[in-house]
Order: structure tokens, then sequence, then C-alpha cells
């Protein structure tokens, strides 16, 4: 039998922590784009670095009857329940980590992802992270059915809701040819379960920074890195199911998606930092109204094709 | 009957069961909402890592994925309708305690006389490849109808639940001749419907 996993194929504990080192670097590469799209070039590989090691030394503030046990149990979930949805990302052709529900466990970390995110907003007793956390709450209750949709119509696709299925499904014809709305709604879920760019409305301004606002030190840094790295997974995970994966000319596999991987990144940043802030409460309703029918009519497109034989 | 589990899975229901026995005494024991809330959570992860070793992956992800949505949904409402949301003053979770003291060691009697009477049925076929498929194919398959009436009877719960909690209806939100072109809602949904 074919080694099918990288906890197979390089040894438990190097395969984690590769994918370990893995996340860190998408972190890293993400907060460096968007470093370079909001401010230019100059410093931008430097600052993330340097903001980090300042947030590991900077001293912790605390509020009044803060109830510190959900509130760093839900710092600390951020950052790995990113890192653990990467486990079921392709890399190199294999995932860390590889069952028949690959899909289904991405998006169940995305939805502890929720409750962490909420756990931030409520532990420091304070008015305006709770309502940042409640913010978020609403915000993923919109996004996460089109994002569920999205994510299931490549599954459908492929007959399999294993990563390395769904890419080796899409040798002859990547599937954002056929279902381009899953794409776009799925980046976008992704940008919204980070509540970042247009979805940063859990941590805007308007409420002194929302879930965010009372993190300090290590804490800033586990929500922040998990933020980036969430974000970094998600654009590996755009790739590898809509994108091909690591299919393509000349170069070798890992390489092509890596570099489709940093293309999403891009794209998501460029555009969504050109975009303001949405209301929460104005945009549920598209969430519900617009979002779940078109997926759902995506969704339907696909199952047509695959009963047509066009997969095949 | 456990034995095509392998040790270590063996451990990891034994210490994961008792751990979600744990995290549900927890929710009875804290004085906080949200502390009892992410208790119940964390009964049900264990639950779900209990599915997990037994390779039941879709089942465990899937318990995993409903079970936090519905838990981050409840802190809402709990928090919201319980008299002492944040722990700030002593308060129980416990309500009738001989009463369900009573119920409580009743169900634990029938479930236990009937794990251990029952004449199990043993497998007889070989484990499947692929037990997400199986899964698959029974509930769109011979699972069918159970599936879709109890699909229909959650959503018709989850109408009357909405219906029986909201204090504004249609009239409300299109006058008493319900001739408005546009409703009168306190929040905007961003449609302008």
């Amino acid at each position: 039998m074919p080694e099918r996993t990288l906890a197979e194929a390089w040894g438990l504990a190097p395969a984690v922590l590769g994918v370990v080192g893995l996340g860190l670097v998408l972190g890293l590469v993400v907060a460096v784009v968007d470093r370079v799209v909001v401010f230019g070039a100059s410093g931008a590989a430097v600052e993330p670095i340097r903001s980090s090691a300042r947030l590991l030394v900077e001293q912790r503030r605390t509020t009044l009857a803060a109830d510190r046990l959900l509130w760093r149990i839900g710092c600390v979930a951020v950052p790995t329940l990113a890192l653990l949805s990467l486990a079921v990302v392709p890399v190199a052709g294999r995932t860390l980590w590889s069952t028949s529900a690959d899909l289904v466990w991405f998006n169940a970390m995305e939805a502890l992802l929720w409750a962490a995110v909420w756990l931030v907003g409520w532990g420091p007793n304070a008015v305006h992270a709770l309502t940042g956390g409640y913010r978020f709450l609403a915000q993923g209750l919109a996004y996460e059915l089109p994002l569920m949709f999205a994510l299931i119509t490549a599954g459908l696709a492929a007959g399999s809701l294993r990563t390395t299925d769904v890419v080796a499904a899409q040798e002859g014809l990547w599937f954002v040819v056929t279902m381009p709305v899953a794409f776009v709604i799925f980046v976008a879920s992704a940008a919204a379960f980070a509540f970042w760019g247009p979805f940063a409305a859990p941590a805007a301004a308007d409420i002194a920074g929302g879930v965010t606002s009372e993190l300090s030190g290590v804490d800033r840094l586990l929500v922040e890195a998990g933020r980036a790295v969430f974000l970094g997974a998600s654009a590996a995970m755009a790739a590898a199911l809509f994108l091909g994966g690591d299919s393509g000319p000349w170069l070798p596999g890992p390489l092509w998606h890596l570099l489709k991987t940093l293309a999403v990144v891009a794209a998501l940043v460029w555009v969504g930092r050109r975009m303001p802030v949405l209301r929460p409460d104005r945009t549920v309703e598209v969430g519900w109204m617009v979002l779940v029918p078109l997926t759902l009519l995506q969704a339907l497109v696909v199952a047509v094709l695959v009963l047509n034989g066009f997969y095949a | 009957m456990l034995s095509d589990l392998s040790g270590w899975a063996i451990t990891a229901v034994a210490v994961l069961g008792v751990l979600s026995v744990a995290a549900g005494v927890a929710v009875f024991v804290v004085d906080s909402m949200a502390r009892a809330t992410f208790a119940l959570l964390a009964s049900f992860l264990a639950v779900a890592g209990i599915l997990l070793a037994l390779d039941l992956v879709y089942l465990a992800v899937v318990t995993a994925l409903m079970m936090t949505i519905e838990m981050a949904i409840m802190a809402v409402f709990m928090i919201m309708f319980m008299m002492n949301p944040a722990g700030l003053m002593p308060m129980t979770m416990v309500h009738n305690a001989k009463g369900s003291a009573v119920t409580g060691a009743g169900a634990f009697v029938v479930l236990v006389v009937g794990i251990w009477t029952i004449d199990w049925p043993t497998r007889d076929t070989s484990r499947p490849a692929d037990s997400t498929r199986q899964l698959g194919e029974a509930i769109m398959g011979s699972h069918m109808l159970v599936m879709l009436v109890i699909g229909i009877g959650l959503f018709a719960t989850i109408l009357a639940g909405t219906v029986l909690a909201t204090a504004r209806g249609r009239y409300d939100r299109f006058g008493p001749r319900l001739d408005s072109q546009r409703p009168d809602d306190p929040v905007s949904g961003g449609l302008r419907r």
C-alpha cells in the first residue's frame, strides 16, 4: 500500500512539525502581503516579526473580574484551530491526516474557531470585546451555511470528501471553471471567519477593536497569528479545492501549489483591503437570502454535471 | 466485541468517556452560564473523540461541528435569559433536585440493564473500507424516510420556536391592512425588503 499521509511518509513528529512550520510561514506571508498592500513595501518583511517579538515581551494587561480560564482557552484555541485546519490541506501531494471526511474536518475547525472567538470576546468582561464577540457569532451564523455548501460542492464533483481525491479529480479541469460561485464564497467566508478585511466588524474601530480590544502581549500575538495562519490555510485549501492543487506544467507540483496559494493570498488581501467594513446587520440578510440560494444553485449545477458524467 | 479495537483505542474511549462525564458534571457545578455552556461543549467534544477512536471519522467530525454551532448559539440565549449570566452572584444550575435525581438514577439503571442484558447482534460481515460512504448510503437509501421525517420535524420545531419567541408578526411589519410596501423593522436586514 502506498503511503497516503504525510505522517506515514515522514514519520509523525517531523510531519506535524513541518505542517506547523508551514502554517506559521503562511501566516507570516499573509501578514507581509497585508503590510505591503496597506503601507507599501518598505520594511514589510521585518515588521510582522518585529511586532511579534515586541508582543512576546510585552506585559499582559488585565481587566476587572475577567473570566481568565475561558479567555486563555479562547486565545490559545484560535491559532491551534487554524493549524489543525491545515492538517487536511495537501502539502506535496499528501495531507498530514487523511480521512474520508477531510472537508467536514476543515469545516468543523472553522465552527470551533467561532466558539473560540466568542470566548476571546467574553473573557475580559468588557463591553466592546463582548459586542465584538456577538457580532462574530451573527456573522458566522450567516456565512456558515454558504461556506458548507461551497465545500460540499467541491466534494460532490470529486465524489469524495478526501482532499487528495478532490485534487486528483481536477486533473482535466480546475473546479473553479465549473464552480466559480463556490470558489468566491469559500474565499470570502474564509475572510469572514478570520474577521478580516470587509468582514472585520467584530474587531472594528467603532467598538474600539472589538474582540481584540482588551488583548495584550502573548494573547494578542496568539489571536493575530491565528487569524493570519487561518487566512493562509484557507488560501492553500482554496488552491487545492478549486485551482487544481499541485497540477501545472514544467515546475514541480508543490511549487505550483505554493504559487497558487500565494496568488490567492495576494488577490484576497488586495481586494479585501480595498473594500469598506461591512455592517453585520446589513449583511446577514444578504447571507441568508442571496448567498445560500446562490450556493444551492451552484451545487445543483455541479450535481447535474456529475450525473451527466462531466467530471468522470 | 472489543477484540478488533487496538489497545490505544480502548484506552482513548475510556479516558474520553470519563472526561465527557466529568465535563457533564461540571455543567452543574460551575456558577457561570458561559462556563456551563463550554463545559457542555467539552463533554460533546469528548464524545466526538470517542467516535474518532472508534474510526467513525464522519460522525465524529459532524458531532464536533454541529455541537459547536449549537453551543455557540445556546450561549447567546442562555446568557440572555438566565438570572446570573456572568457568575457574579452565587447561582445553581440544579432545579427540582430530588425529582431529577430520581429520574437520572432511573434512566441510568434502565440503560445499564439494557446494555448488559440485550443480546446484541454480532457483525457477520467484514468492516467496510469507508464508513462515511456506508453511512451516506444508509441515510440516502434504506433510512431515507426516517431522515426526512426527522428533518421536517426539526425544521417545524425551529419555525414553531421562532413564531412563539417573536412578539412581532406580519401585521406589525406591513401594517393592519398588510398593504405597506416596506416592512417596518427595528433592524434593517440589508436587502430593504
